[in-house]
Formats: structure tokens, sequence, C-alpha cells
């Protein structure tokens, strides 16, 4: 393992193994009557966080409290970061106050990548999210809860069918989630109207399809992407009413899905966009199962670049 | 490298073992066995069935990783995290046996009483150990020991298993 968490390009499919096979021994103990373990005891992490997110930040708060490490919250709201202050100010500030790890979103891809420069700070630096580059604790939890419902927690991804559907143009979790599937072996198709396609697409290792319908009865899982209004500038497609009938998850898309497979949402979800309210309260949906996977698996994240010896 | 216990030997000392805690403990009454992965682990299994082929009835046993609670985290590289299970029933009021290889400076087993600690409060904690080499760091001492063996901190102790390493021994080994 690497001293920061800044890609999953990174990662060796070994490291990503190491993590998920970390994580399901700390769920085990989670379910048991022990809450909290000592383990990072002494040791300050701080979350700083330039973009606003609920679940990300209170995941990795609560992955941290759990590990008994102090945790420092840090927004750009009402800090010094709003006065202008440069991110390598912040950095020295940070470094200055002991920090062993910082937990950074970024609105700009890279951000993190930046931090983690040497003379900048001394500690880990996990990528929480940068601009539409990556979000590596998403994709390690997603592929976490594939594990478990797929492959009976054990092992890598390889044979396993997902499809990720949505706005993959703004998504920092597709990308995120194409690298690591890929490493883990699973095989994956985008879906998404032409205009929400990133330039260079047909260099990625996946299948592409402009046709929902096609591609839902041979899935195992569909990942379902939030449309995310605040990075659109312009119109990527000509209404919401037509966006979701050609690639919301609805009720009907929900009925033909194989039986077994499962539906995924990161969150925050727009109910009635990208999914409608049956397929996110329904059986075979696992989004609110990722959410507490997130947790046990941020927790293994701060275990592996914390836990031992400090490089 | 020389053999200090054969395949024979660790058998009779496992034996051993369980009679002296079925003897301590007047039977099998509310004992549960925790090893303590890797090799803790095996050994606590097999007593378990030796207890169970005296006494004609199974005893609780589990496994429990102590890696989460250990002090010397910070000195090596992250350990990867072995599986914890125990029973169901809990340990509470429970005459709780820990099981592990080698007992040497003592560091696991405290780490092994701060984990029980938080998962409920036992009746009483034995410790059983297949080799006792000394150099204790902390005030703690085992209830069953297979042998004691004196060593120098530069040798090695390794207990080999048939389960991990396909022989049953107990070597030391003159460190260079």
């Amino acid at each position: 393992m690497n001293k920061h968490l800044l890609s999953i390009e990174d990662l060796s499919k070994s490291d990503a193994i190491q993590i998920l096979d970390t994580a399901e021994e700390i769920a085990r103990i989670s379910d048991g009557p022990v809450k909290k373990l000592p383990t990072l005891r002494g040791r300050t992490i701080v979350n700083l966080f330039f973009e606003d997110s609920t679940r990300t930040r209170i995941s990795f708060e609560a992955a941290a409290k759990r590990l008994s490490a102090d945790v420092i919250n840090f927004s750009a709201k009402g800090s010094s970061l709003s006065k202008g202050e440069s991110l390598k100010d912040t950095a020295l500030t940070l470094q200055a106050m002991g920090a062993d790890a910082v937990v950074i979103r970024h609105g700009s891809s890279g951000a993190p990548a930046r931090l983690a420069d040497q003379s900048w700070m001394k500690g880990s630096v996990i990528n929480a999210g940068d601009g539409t580059h990556e979000h590596p604790s998403q994709a390690l939890l997603d592929s976490f809860t594939l594990r478990r419902h797929l492959r009976d927690s054990a092992g890598d991804l390889s044979g396993i069918k997902v499809a990720i559907v949505g706005d993959i143009l703004h998504s920092r979790v597709a990308r995120s989630n194409v690298l690591l599937l890929k490493k883990l072996g699973a095989e994956v198709t985008l879906v998404a109207p032409h205009t929400l396609l990133p330039f260079g697409i047909d260099q990625w290792p996946v299948n592409i399809s402009y046709d929902f319908d096609d591609v839902l009865p041979h899935v195992d899982a569909v990942m379902m992407l939030r449309v995310q209004r605040e990075r659109m500038s312009e119109l990527f497609f000509p209404s919401e009413r037509e966006y979701s009938r050609g690639f919301g998850l609805t009720k009907e898309r929900l009925d033909r899905m194989p039986k077994g497979a499962v539906v995924m949402h990161p969150g925050p979800m727009n109910r009635g966009l990208e999914i409608s309210a049956e397929a996110a309260d329904a059986v075979n949906s696992v989004i609110v199962e990722q959410v507490t996977n997130g947790v046990t698996v941020r927790m293994a994240i701060l275990y592996l670049l914390l836990g031992g010896m400090s490089a | 490298m020389s053999v200090v216990l054969n395949a024979g030997e660790i058998a009779r000392a496992l034996r051993r073992i369980s009679h002296e805690i079925l003897e301590h403990n007047k039977g099998s009454q509310s004992i549960l066995l925790l090893g303590i992965p890797t090799r803790g682990a095996f050994l606590s299994k097999r007593i378990a069935s030796m207890i169970e082929e005296i006494e004609g009835h199974e005893v609780p046993h589990g496994t429990l990783d102590v890696t989460m609670y250990r002090d010397d985290l910070r000195l090596r590289p992250p350990r990867a995290l072995m599986s914890t299970e125990i029973p169901i029933s809990g340990i509470n009021e429970m005459h709780v046996v820990l099981v592990d290889d080698v007992l040497y400076s003592g560091r696991t087993i405290r780490a092994a009483l701060d984990a029980l600690s938080e998962l409920g409060r036992p009746a009483s904690v034995q410790l059983a150990v297949l080799v006792d080499r000394g150099h204790r760091e902390l005030p703690i001492r085992a209830d069953f020991v297979g042998k004691n063996l004196p060593t120098s901190s530069s040798e090695r102790v390794h207990v080999l298993l048939q389960e991990c390493d396909e022989s049953d021994e107990v070597v030391i080994e003159a460190q260079s």
C-alpha cells in the first residue's frame, strides 16, 4: 500500500483486495458488541472539505472515530479558505498542527495529488473526491458491496457484469469504479446519452451502450449515477422527463432486471429523475447498505494507511 | 535449527493441557476456548476436540484477533486482520481460556485482555500456551503450559502446525 490514497490507479489488484478483506474483518467486529477500536488513538485526522458533502464527510468522520482517532472538520465555508487562503498555506497550517492524515474533497481535479507533495504535507492524503477525476473510497465501498452480494465476500469480481448508468461525463464515481471494477475482473458497460459521455471514452476498457433496455437483461448490478445539475452549465438533455424515460431506473425496468441483480446508487438520489422511488426502495436495492459499508471500508483504508509504521 | 517438540510430544502436551483445563475448572461447564490467530486458533480447535473426546460433549470455542488492540502497531507495517469468531452466547460469565502458540513478551495477551473487555465480562480468563519461552515484559503468566523453553532473545521459536505448515513441530533457530 502507498502512503496516500489519491487514485484507484495507484492501487494494485492485491492492494485493492487487501482493503476489501480488511473491511470484511472490520465488518465482522462491528457486527458484534464492539463499536469502537483503540487502534488509532492519539492520531489526528483532518477532514478538509472544499465542496459540500454530507455522507462522505460523516462517513470518514464516523470511521475515524470508531478507530479512536481525533477528528477535526474543516470546511471551506466560514473559514480562512473563504478569505482566499491558498491550498499550500492551508496544507502548511494543517501540517503545523500535526495532522497525521488529511481527507480532502476539492472541486478541482488533482488537488489531493498537489496536497500530497512532500514539502507540503508529511501525513497521508486521502482523496474524498476531486473535481471530475476520482472518488476512490466510493469505488472501494461499491466493490465491497458487490463482493458481499455476488461473490460471497471473498476474492475478486471476475465475470460480474456491471452497468454504470447516467451522467458519466461529470462523474468521478464512475471513473474510479471503472478503474477498480476492471482491476477486479468485472465487465463494465456504460449506459448514457451521447452528451453525457466524456471525450475519449472509446479509449476506456468498457462497453458503451445508448440503450438501457438492451443492457438490462444481462446485468448482475446496475449503478445509477446522480444527474449532477450543479456541474451542468449547459443543456445535456432536452427535459428531465425524457432523460428519465431513456435512462432512469423506472418501476418497469426494475421488474425486468434479472433475479439476484442489485441496484446501487452513490447518493444523494434525485428520486424520480435517475431512479424511481420503487427502485430506490426495492428489496434488491443495496443503497442504504452502501452507506453502512462506506464506514467499514473507510475504517479499513484509515487502518491500512495509518495503523502501521509511518514510512 | 533444532527440534524441541515433535508431533507426538505436541499431541501429548495438548492432551495434558486439555485435562488440566478440565481439572482446574472442575469440568467443562461454562468453559469457552478462544484461540488467537493464526496458530493459537488451530491449537484451540485441537484442544476443543480433545475435551469433547474426554467429556463426551462439545465445548464452545472461537477465535479472537487482537491486531487492532496491539501496542506495537506503529513499529511495523500494517498487519492483515485475522478473523474474530465469538460464539453467539457471548463471553459473559464464561471461564475464557485464551490459547496461543508461544508466550514471549506478554504483549499479545495484554491486547487480548483489552479485546475481551470490549466483548463483555467473563467470569475468569485463563491462558494456555504450547511454548513459554520467557522474557516477559508485562506481569502476565500462563495457567497451562505445553513446554517451558528457556531461550535467549536472539533466538527464534517457530511453531509449525499441520493445518498451515504441513507438519507438527516446534523448532528453535539461533539468529545469526
